[in-house]
């Protein structure tokens, strides 16, 4: 009751949207959306409208992460708003439909929360993807989410970094949230996986509904996995890799990483070791579809971050 | 091919040596341990040429555009355009890239069924699948490969390794491996596709070291003792319920068949579990033995799980045809044309 005066007054969470599909191979997400597209009892709210929606339906139906470009790189500004109609590629007309459905961007009208499902073929668990470190409203709901979970875990990787933050489908919406669960290979569907992010989507959504019913949420803290630096596999002079995820880092995810330590192991067994300046907690470590995009693993550091009570207005 | 003896080795066959081994990855452009190691390979031709002067091996990345783009085909799947049929005929302008592929890989390699066919066909894949080593065969009598397979099964330990027969009595072979006089898939897994394992490349790279160094034993006059190994033999495959309009799977492999490759299935077991939480059995009369558990590019080919019996296999003693051997096979050849 002594936060009473202290608790941060938000607007309400009305307007929900889940989407799956994002990338088209990454299958709990796309599961999960095509069951509540069809019956959407589970995901029902009192005084929360959520919407199940399938973002890249074309990537979807080629079972393939996407078509012409990533759609999950692509709400930036500039193709947010760039003219040229059927010769942009399609996840950029894909873009500038879902902005103006659940956006714009950055407008008073923009959806309260998106929630975005994602698969990973790294050992990541459960990961809540934040995007804010001043988002008081996402920091309680995956403190509420790790608690109600609990002794399962459920980690926060926070990418706010300036050059390593992208624009995401979910920034169109006040509240973007990440959910990324691996290990799952591209194109399969593995039970145990689903049925995680299912549960972890059950207790965001109980959040919500609380939250507009208006509890207060008081003051909490949650530990947090800050993106620090991308690292690219050894290449050789024309590009390709000449070395591979070390087995000593392999599906050691969210583990200390420390100076010294294997990183690499080359096509002829020789290890290449981490020259970081101190320890860091790798993720994303193999990651299928980052092959193209320069990155065997990311470098994390651990942060607490102090959420303000928060209360409905 | 006759059986003198099963056991012993007191008369082992003699068999034709291998002068020319192919080593092919990237058959599928996103089974990255063949297409690496193929490329390894080819960096360092010199020391593959250092094995022997008896034996030539080949190095063939199959898909090259498939590997280029990180897929597992461009038009069609490569692995299945190695029939009779589709190897003949001529090149049109909309052909599939893999049918032509096919028939180049055919010219190198083949022709299939012809005396100038390579010896050897050794295809390097990977699956989503738990299956650990596998060595995938339409035969379950060439004693080649199976000695193959024992010999691997000795040298690696540490991996669990086994032997598949796909038996195509009443279907035509298919696959790459179908071009040479001997072939078979080298099947390693588990690892996503388009991804590279380290420990499963290891495992990739030592197995096609041992089925080499096997090969260089056997040219040299080495005689294999005969024995017995277990073969499974598929039967069967399940398909994942689907939606009757859509056609979409309406369930995943159940946790508790999820990852146990080669653990029997008993009636009655799980296979499959709901989005709606009910669990499906199997309905089998008969204990089989299932794998490629989950293989993501089999959801297309409508297979959940391929089911497959085990029994044990007798393999005689084998050894090279010595010179005398090959010159009275020449002259019997011979005087059976004179005779006709």
């Amino acid at each position: 009751m002594s936060s009473y005066h202290s608790a941060a007054r938000l607007d309400e969470a009305r307007r929900v949207a889940i989407f799956g599909g994002t990338h088209g191979n990454e299958m709990s997400g796309v599961m999960l959306v095509n069951l509540w597209v069809q019956n959407n009892t589970e995901v029902q709210r009192k005084g929360v409208e959520v919407q199940p929606f399938i973002t890249n339906p074309k990537a979807v139906e080629k079972c393939t992460r996407y078509v012409d470009t990533d759609l999950n790189r692509a709400f930036t500004p500039e193709n947010l708003s760039t003219l040229g109609g059927g010769d942009l590629p399609y996840e950029v007309r894909r873009a500038q439909e879902i902005n103006r459905m659940f956006g714009p961007k950055g407008s008073p009208e923009a959806y309260d929360v998106i929630f975005d499902l994602h698969n990973t073929t790294s050992n990541m668990g459960c990961t809540l993807l934040l995007e804010s470190s001043k988002d008081h409203f996402n920091l309680q709901m995956m403190n509420y989410i790790q608690k109600s979970i609990f002794p399962a875990s459920c980690l926060v990787l926070l990418n706010e970094h300036p050059l390593l933050k992208y624009s995401t489908s979910r920034s169109v919406a006040k509240h973007p949230v990440g959910l990324e669960v691996g290990p799952q290979p591209q194109g399969v569907l593995r039970s145990n996986i689903f049925e995680s992010m299912r549960d972890i989507l059950k207790h965001a959504l109980d959040f919500i509904e609380l939250f507009n019913a208006g509890m207060e949420f008081p003051p909490c803290t949650v530990e947090v996995f800050r993106l620090s630096e991308r690292i690219d596999y050894p290449r050789d002079d024309n590009g390709n890799i000449i070395a591979m995820v070390h087995p000593n880092l392999q599906d050691c995810d969210w583990e200390p990483l420390n100076p010294g330590d294997p990183m690499f192991q080359t096509f002829d067994g020789k290890t290449i070791h981490y020259q970081g300046s101190g320890t860091v907690y790798p993720t994303f470590i193999n990651e299928a579809a980052y092959y193209e995009k320069q990155q065997a693993f990311a470098t994390t550091r651990r942060e607490s971050l102090v959420a303000s009570a928060i209360r409905k207005a | 091919m006759k059986l003198h003896e099963s056991q012993g080795g007191t008369h082992p066959q003699g068999q034709i040596g291998f002068s020319r081994v192919a080593i092919c990855g990237g058959t599928h452009g996103n089974e990255l341990s063949g297409v690496y190691l193929v490329r390894e390979m080819q960096k360092a031709e010199r020391k593959a040429k250092e094995r022997g002067n008896d034996m030539e091996v080949i190095t063939v990345l199959s898909n090259p555009r498939a590997v280029q783009r990180g897929l597992r085909y461009i038009d069609t799947d490569l692995n299945r355009c190695f029939t009779h049929a589709m190897l003949s005929g001529s090149n049109t302008n909309d052909a599939p890239y893999e049918i032509i592929r096919s028939r180049e890989l055919n010219a190198l390699l083949g022709p299939k069924g012809s005396r100038d066919a390579v010896d050897l066909v050794c295809d390097l894949h990977n699956t989503t699948a738990n299956m650990g080593l596998c060595l995938i065969s339409y035969s379950d009598s060439d004693w080649l490969c199976l000695h193959v397979f024992r010999h691997l099964q000795r040298q690696m330990p540490d991996v669990p390794t086994r032997f598949i027969h796909f038996n195509a009595t009443n279907k035509e072979s298919y696959s790459l491996d179908s071009v040479g006089k001997h072939g078979f898939a080298l099947e390693a897994g588990p690892q996503p596709h388009g991804v590279m394992r380290s420990n499963i490349y290891t495992t990739m790279k030592m197995g096609v070291e041992h089925v080499l160094d096997w090969v260089c034993l056997f040219n040299s006059g080495f005689v294999f003792e005969g024995g017995s190994v277990d073969v499974y033999t598929v039967v069967r495959n399940i398909d994942y319920p689907r939606d009757r309009d859509t056609h979409n799977i309406t369930a995943a492999v159940h946790p508790q068949l999820q990852d146990r490759d080669f653990c029997l299935l008993y009636p009655e077991d799980p296979l499959f579990l709901t989005l709606s939480g009910e669990t499906l059995r199997y309905k089998g009369k008969e204990p089989l033995y299932p794998f490629f558990i989950n293989e993501c590019a089999y959801y297309e080919k409508g297979i959940a799980v391929s089911l497959a019996r085990k029994r044990r296999v007798a393999i005689p003693a084998i050894r090279v045809q010595t010179e005398q051997e090959q010159q009275a096979k020449k002259d019997e050849c011979t005087s059976e044309e004179e005779e006709e």
